[in-house]
């Protein structure tokens, strides 16, 4: 945190305020991931309300089986008497939900209805209110870091995604692709120059920096790849390569997931969702693994543009819906609970007759998260989520 | 001038990169001050002077006044090898490139020529002098029935043999390749035939990715490659989703292309017809009782109305009923039917609507009531969609985003709304309006940040003019690495059409390093089985003299200034912010 500055305000701010500044986690040590599930996972696979008759009714050929009592550790998971992790999900995730550092919010989302992906997207990006006029180039991201003073941010992508858009330069990589630059210094330095008064100088400077860094703390890692080391695949490898990079480089990060827009055979305990949540799983074992010490400073938030149709299509998958389930998971994250609020499902309970109703708002909820991790309140918090109240679920 | 037959021109294009590399030595011989940065920049000067047809090597030399004088000496030295080296390149000149005079063009036309193509290279330069910019533009909004491509290309592309197989024996091959997979039961065997099945779908596409990336190199129609790219992007559909691999290079030669500049209206239905978007947004399993609702939302979503189009959840259930019986049919026979129901049975290639899947009931649709019917429910649908004013603005305003790269200020898109409402969506004419307009030719002034489509194309075409690559895998290799891989974006959004979308420091720095392969030769462009030829790109050619140089930055003129190669002026060039704009 850049001390200069809340010295500054301390001296201008009521005494409660200040100390409440100086009670969160140092700032530089306190990570913060974003996965973006693009494509409107399937909650009710991943967090099956198993207990629930009507769900069984609707999913004749894509439910997942409640928990076989008799065989613990093969099929879904239990999480309390209503729902149930997703078999695929068990496997890799059991042991961290054991250690009570996930937890599962039900019925969460935003207030966008229009069931659009791109739309959706967009909206919780900006995370700005509905109706009013909006930023276009402001992402909610990009506001955090701007509260924050000092931060390490970094989109793990091919592009700038819209939440890390906006007033701070924030850079993105492709984890999937870091290698050592093809430019010597002389040359790197001579492009910095061709730049100078172009709008595009910080990027480019961000670039080369970003690049050398990611580098330097990969290579390791990459080269034994080059030699033909076997090494994770997918989602698995990448999430391996943001472990690394956010315990020594970076705290406030994001990376998006796509493939979960299953209107067709989307299968249940295994199959084709079966096959994504497998990878998922794996893949946010392997960040928690490969994080270490720093794990125990770390807050994870899984979130989905929306959640899917509550009855199966006639394509053996499933439409584009409304509220999803979250997950935090983190070393400092009071986990093993389903949090948040919840209502019963059934037909009456249903938004619109047709899918999950949001309980849960992602502005309240994030936002609340980031006052507990970076002090980010009050004004400050508007200014991230606007006309937003921060929704403190104990979660961190 | 000397003919293409001439042996010696044979014995250039063989030839040539023992020549080279002799002239190269002998010249970097002499190249004993560092600071003596002219000799290097000589080098690589050779093809410009062929590009200007000027045996003065000195009017390149006069060009940099601040090194002259250091070069005088090593000048005189060098004569002997370049009297050698020159009479070697007059017989290379037919073959290694094109004998031209000088172009002239003004900045706005140069700008021009860059927007309306996929970069300005020699050839349409000397196109758009040779027309006037007036009548060169009309000629790319309303270009023949096909394009011109030079022979070296088109032979390319007539080799590419699985793009010529009808797409159901096609299919079916495939279809049968994977049933035989699926009889192995040895573990081994089984992975084996798995891989070479897909070793098969990937070289399908791969073909595919080959001719389009030639069309937009070389084609002369290049308004048309362009717009060709934007309706593949506006009608996206994913290779990697079931067997899109086989059906893409089908949906962009028969659904896209031959409507790139046409009639939306049959635009719209050639998407709806074919099985990539059938099979991308799931619509082959759409059928009465088994409602799927992808394809209907994201018709009214992303392909005409927008978003904001004005239709509710009701109308996206609508729609998805009406569309139930719209798809897919691999069995060369037709299906069996009920007598009431034969004729109402359509079978074109692959496409079927099949009566017994198709809801007949009356819909109310966008508030009208469609009466109950069989396909001509759907003709009704996409009549309704084609002509509601929002589907004029939508278009209007994607295609102003994609030609100026941002949100367009004034009332342009209106104006393009208007025309496309007037003329029942004649593409063309859209586009004569947008081109014909104030916003247009301020947005060529200010210039437009290339998306990597862009990049990519627009340096190859600069760099080679009409020399046609050998190998354009590695300009697939390049998208995919920017991020905008052809068929490669998996949501039916598309990749997105703002500039602002493009200028993460991940995506520069991925440019830089492409800007270092290509500005080194070493690429891979020219890699044939046969072994490499030479590859020089001539970046500084009579196009970058008389438009480009003298419009560069003052920075960037600098840092070429400090270049120590011809390889490493390249490199700046393609580096430099003034080659990110079009």
């Amino acid at each position: 945190m850049n001390r200069r500055k809340i010295l500054g305000l301390a001296a201008v701010m009521p005494f409660a305020t200040y100390s409440s500044v100086w009670a969160a986690p140092e700032a530089a040590n306190t990570k913060f991931l974003l996965v973006f599930l693009r494509g409107g996972y399937d909650c009710l696979s991943a967090v099956a309300p198993t207990a629930n008759t009507f769900y069984a009714e609707t999913r004749p050929n894509i439910r997942i089986a409640a928990p076989d009592v008799n065989n613990p550790g093969q099929g879904a998971m239990a999480l309390d008497a209503d729902w149930s992790l997703h078999p695929a999900l068990a496997e890799s995730l059991a042991p961290i939900w054991r250690a009570r550092q996930l937890a599962f919010v039900p019925f969460a989302g935003c207030d966008d209805m229009s069931r659009s992906h791109f739309e959706t997207q967009d909206t919780i990006e900006l995370g700005q209110p509905l109706g009013g006029d909006r930023d276009l180039r402001s992402g909610f991201l990009n506001r955090l870091v701007t509260e924050m003073g000092t931060s390490k941010p970094v989109a793990f992508s091919q592009q700038l995604p819209l939440v890390f858009q906006g007033a701070a330069q924030a850079p993105n990589i492709a984890v999937s692709a870091i290698g050592r630059s093809a430019l010597n210094p002389r040359q790197t330095q001579i492009i910095e120059q061709m730049y100078a008064g172009s709008s595009l100088a910080p990027a480019v400077s961000e670039g080369f920096s970003v690049r050398d860094e990611a580098y330097a703390s990969l290579a390791a890692e990459m080269i034994a790849a080059n030699r033909g080391a076997p090494g994770p695949q997918g989602f698995e490898l990448a999430a391996r390569r943001v472990g690394r990079l956010m315990a020594t480089d970076f705290n406030v990060a994001f990376i998006d997931v796509g493939g979960w827009d299953t209107h067709v055979n989307q299968g249940a305990a295994t199959g084709y969702l079966a096959q994504r949540l497998g990878e998922l799983g794996r893949g946010l074992a392997a960040l928690s693994d490969e994080m270490g010490p720093a794990w125990r400073s770390t807050t994870v938030v899984v979130i989905s543009e929306f959640g899917r149709t509550f009855r199966e299509n006639g394509s053996r998958g499933t439409d584009h819906g409304h509220g999803s389930c979250y997950w935090v998971l983190g070393g400092c994250v009071n986990g093993g609970v389903i949090a948040g609020r919840q209502v019963p499902i059934r037909p009456d309970t249903l938004n619109q007759g047709r899918d999950l109703p949001v309980l849960s708002d992602y502005r309240a909820l994030l936002g609340g998260i980031f006052s507990k991790l970076y002090g980010v309140t009050g004004d400050r918090a508007a200014r991230v989520f606007p006309s937003a109240a921060p929704l403190d679920l104990q979660l961190v | 001038m000397l003919g293409e037959n001439w042996p010696w021109a044979r014995f250039a294009e063989t030839k040539w990169a023992a020549l080279w590399a002799w002239f190269d030595r002998s010249v970097r011989g002499y190249r004993a001050k560092p600071r003596d940065r002219a000799i290097p920049a000589l080098a690589w000067e050779i093809p410009n002077f062929l590009g200007h047809k000027k045996v003065d090597l000195d009017v390149h030399f006069d060009r940099r006044p601040r090194a002259r004088a250091a070069r005088v000496t090593a000048r005189a030295k060098m004569k002997v090898h370049i009297g050698f080296f020159c009479v070697a390149l007059l017989a290379a000149a037919p073959a290694a490139a094109r004998v031209q005079t000088q172009i002239e063009l003004s900045a706005h036309d140069y700008a021009l020529l860059s927007r309306i193509t996929w970069g300005a290279s020699e050839s349409d330069a000397r196109e758009l002098k040779r027309l006037g910019p007036a009548a060169w533009l009309d000629h790319q909004l309303h270009p023949g029935a096909s394009d011109r491509l030079p022979r070296d290309a088109q032979d390319q592309i007539n080799a590419l043999t699985l793009l010529s197989e009808p797409l159901p024996d096609l299919v079916r091959h495939e279809r049968q390749q994977a049933q035989a997979r699926n009889a192995i039961t040895d573990p081994t065997q089984r992975a084996a035939a798995d891989a070479a099945y897909q070793q098969s779908l990937n070289d399908v596409v791969n073909q595919a990715r080959t001719r389009a990336i030639l069309r937009d190199l070389y084609a002369s129609d290049q308004l048309r490659e362009q717009m060709v790219w934007f309706w593949m992007n506006h009608f996206n559909v994913f290779q990697y989703k079931d067997d899109v691999r086989l059906l893409i290079g089908d949906f962009e030669e028969r659904a896209i292309r031959p409507h790139a500049l046409g009639r939306f209206r049959d635009l719209l239905e050639a998407t709806l017809r074919h099985p990539a978007m059938l099979r991308y947004l799931d619509n082959a399993q759409n059928a009465a009782g088994h409602i799927n609702e992808n394809y209907a939302r994201e018709l009214m979503e992303l392909h005409t109305v927008g978003v904001n189009g004005g239709y509710t959840q009701a109308d996206v259930q609508a729609l998805a009923h009406i569309l139930t019986g719209v798809g897919i049919d691999e069995n060369p026979n037709p299906p069996a039917l009920r007598p009431g129901l034969q004729s109402q049975l359509i079978r074109d290639g692959l496409f079927e609507f099949n009566p017994t899947r198709h809801d007949f009931g009356a819909q109310t649709f966008l508030g009208v009531t469609i009466a109950s019917g069989g396909y001509d429910q759907v003709r009704r649908a996409l009549d309704m969609l084609a002509r509601r004013p929002a589907t004029a603005h939508f278009i209007s305003q994607q295609l102003a985003m994609y030609f100026m790269g941002g949100a367009p200020a004034g009332d342009v898109v209106e104006h393009m709304a208007a025309t496309f409402e007037r003329t029942d969506g004649d593409i063309a004419r859209v586009l004569a309006t947008l081109f014909n307009s104030r916003e247009f030719t301020a947005s060529l002034d200010r210039g437009v940040v290339k998306d990597p489509m862009h990049y990519a194309i627009s340096a190859v075409r600069l760099a080679y003019n009409d020399r046609v690559v050998r190998n354009t895998a590695p300009v697939q290799n390049w998208l995919t690495r920017m991020g905008e891989g052809l068929y490669n974006h998996d949501t039916p959004d598309g990749y997105p059409l703002s500039s602002t979308a493009w200028l993460g420091p991940g995506q520069l720095d991925i440019r830089f390093e492409i800007a270092s392969a290509l500005g080194g030769g070493s690429a891979g462009l020219f890699h044939t089985t046969a072994g490499d030829e030479p590859a020089f790109p001539n970046l500084r050619n009579s196009l970058f003299y008389t438009a480009i140089e003298p419009t560069l930055r003052q920075p960037t003129q600098a840092g070429l200034a400090q270049a120590t190669s011809q390889q490493d002026w390249n490199v700046f060039f393609l580096c430099s912010p003034d080659f990110m704009m079009r």
